[in-house]
């Protein structure tokens, strides 16, 4: 997170935009801007000072509903375009949203290799276990028995498990929020941002048109009964057993985030130039 | 020459701004359903959350009022509200695009309750004389607005019991 600027803090709703959310009524997705607008006024910072970059699905429609700078790129590729803008603009503070299509399937490969980078993004990943957007596919998280028109008796496949997964590609911070408390989804985000490096940010968002029955991830989401851990081997057992509605922050190790190597940060804007120039045919 | 009130401060001021605050978040919450449902072309719902967000607003002009306070007095960033938002303050998953006008109030209905309950409980606690006072004032006011509910739900019609049934539901057909 970078130093706020010495104005009167902001209102979560000054870091709304006029744009009205087109979500289904009862979506997660309004609880979770509820929660990242309320992070960005309790943080401190200004709309200026911060970048929200998307790819696609519902999820994604995000940055169009903040007063940030926004930037709603292409299917499963928002964590390259959040990385770029990081590292030419460290003083942003970058938050990149997604959902379970668009971070685990399309931009799985991209997921890993962020885990991996450790450059300071905070990555929200609002999962609701469909590709609600094009209407009800099953998405990685689906579980493998989820009964539906496009799938009849199910896909028969085990589900991704994005909070292990990104552990074991060196994500240095792992929480996991759930919508029905978009204050404690807030603080949650809050801690994310000020966590230097690569933080992961799952937030169970139920899909109330094609997933119904996941208004009752209200009775099952619960604070996890531990706090988190700095040992790798010790979270990757807790995450391994866990059942997928322990709340809070669930690893959190001290890795040292990435930074822009000296020597690239003083290489001449020519040489990059001479770099990439074309050489005429035949020469 | 205006002499310039004394402001409340201490136990009192923090409960009467988290009053406020309580109330501001319904006014919120309720205007932002009005819009989800615009959205969805569900204009009695929208209109009736229009109306809860204006009754909401007046409860929280009143507090500002009796308070002296010009605007939003400074509050804490986070209160920590035993229910995972503050007790008058709907959930965003309550809502449905096929609901009824009778559902808004239904979920009113709970959220003043639960307000009157928050307020109960603070009067019968072992706060400051002054705040047990005001919260007995408030959650009167919140059983007088139960009632009011309660009446205004008998004069709507009851909705069916498939009134969730989309004959053109929102899958793929094939």
């Amino acid at each position: 997170m970078n130093a706020p600027l010495q104005a009167a803090p902001l209102t979560a709703k000054e870091f709304k935009s006029d744009y009205k959310p087109v979500w289904c009524p009862g979506c997660g997705d309004y609880s979770v801007l509820a929660a990242v607008t309320k992070a960005l006024a309790n943080l401190a910072l200004r709309p200026e000072n911060v970048a929200v970059v998307s790819g696609i699905g519902c999820s994604s429609r995000i940055p169009a509903y903040t007063s940030c700078y926004g930037f709603h790129g292409v299917h499963g590729r928002s964590l390259p375009a959040a990385t770029g803008l990081k590292v030419a603009r460290p003083d942003l503070t970058v938050l990149v949203a997604s959902g379970d299509g668009d971070g685990y399937s399309i931009g799985g490969n991209h997921f890993l290799h962020a885990c991996r980078r450790n450059i300071d993004l905070t990555y929200i990943v609002m999962d609701n276990h469909v590709y609600g957007m094009t209407k009800g596919q099953p998405s990685p998280t689906t579980e493998p028995d989820w009964s539906s028109k496009l799938a009849p008796g199910g896909t028969g496949l085990r589900e991704f498990h994005p909070l292990v997964i990104a552990l074991a590609s060196g994500a240095n911070f792992i929480a996991r929020a759930f919508s029905g408390d978009p204050n404690g989804t807030a603080a949650l985000i809050e801690q994310a941002v000020r966590h230097p490096g690569f933080s992961f940010v799952e937030v169970l968002s139920p899909c109330v048109t094609f997933r119904p029955e996941q208004r009752a991830w209200k009775e099952r989401a619960r604070p996890a009964p531990v706090g988190p851990t700095d040992d790798p081997a010790r979270a990757a057992r807790r995450l391994m057993t866990d059942d997928g509605f322990n709340i809070g922050v669930l690893y959190q190790g001290k890795r040292a985030p990435y930074g822009v190597p000296v020597a690239a940060k003083h290489a001449a804007p020519e040489s990059l130039a001479a770099g990439f120039a074309l050489k005429e045919v035949g020469a | 020459m205006t002499r310039k009130r004394p402001q409340p401060k201490g136990a009192y001021a923090d409960f009467m701004a988290r009053a406020y605050a309580m109330e501001l978040e319904a006014v919120e919450r309720y205007a932002q359903f009005a819009e989800q449902l615009d959205s969805h072309n569900n204009r009695d719902v929208a209109e009736m959350f229009r109306k809860l967000s204006k009754v909401e607003a007046l409860h929280a002009k009143r507090i500002l009022e009796e308070m002296g306070w010009p605007s939003v007095p400074a509050l804490p960033v986070a209160f920590a509200w035993e229910t995972p938002e503050a007790p008058e303050t709907a959930p965003f998953e309550s809502l449905h695009y096929l609901m009824q006008p009778w559902h808004a109030l239904e979920i009113a209905l709970q959220c003043e309750v639960q307000a009157q309950r928050y307020f109960e409980e603070i009067a019968a606690g072992k706060a400051p004389k002054q705040v047990r006072e005001a919260a007995a004032e408030m959650a009167e006011e919140e059983r007088e607005h139960v009632k009011l509910i309660r009446d205004w739900m008998k004069k709507v019609p009851k909705p069916p019991a498939d009134w969730d049934r989309d004959p053109d539901p929102p899958r793929m057909s094939e």
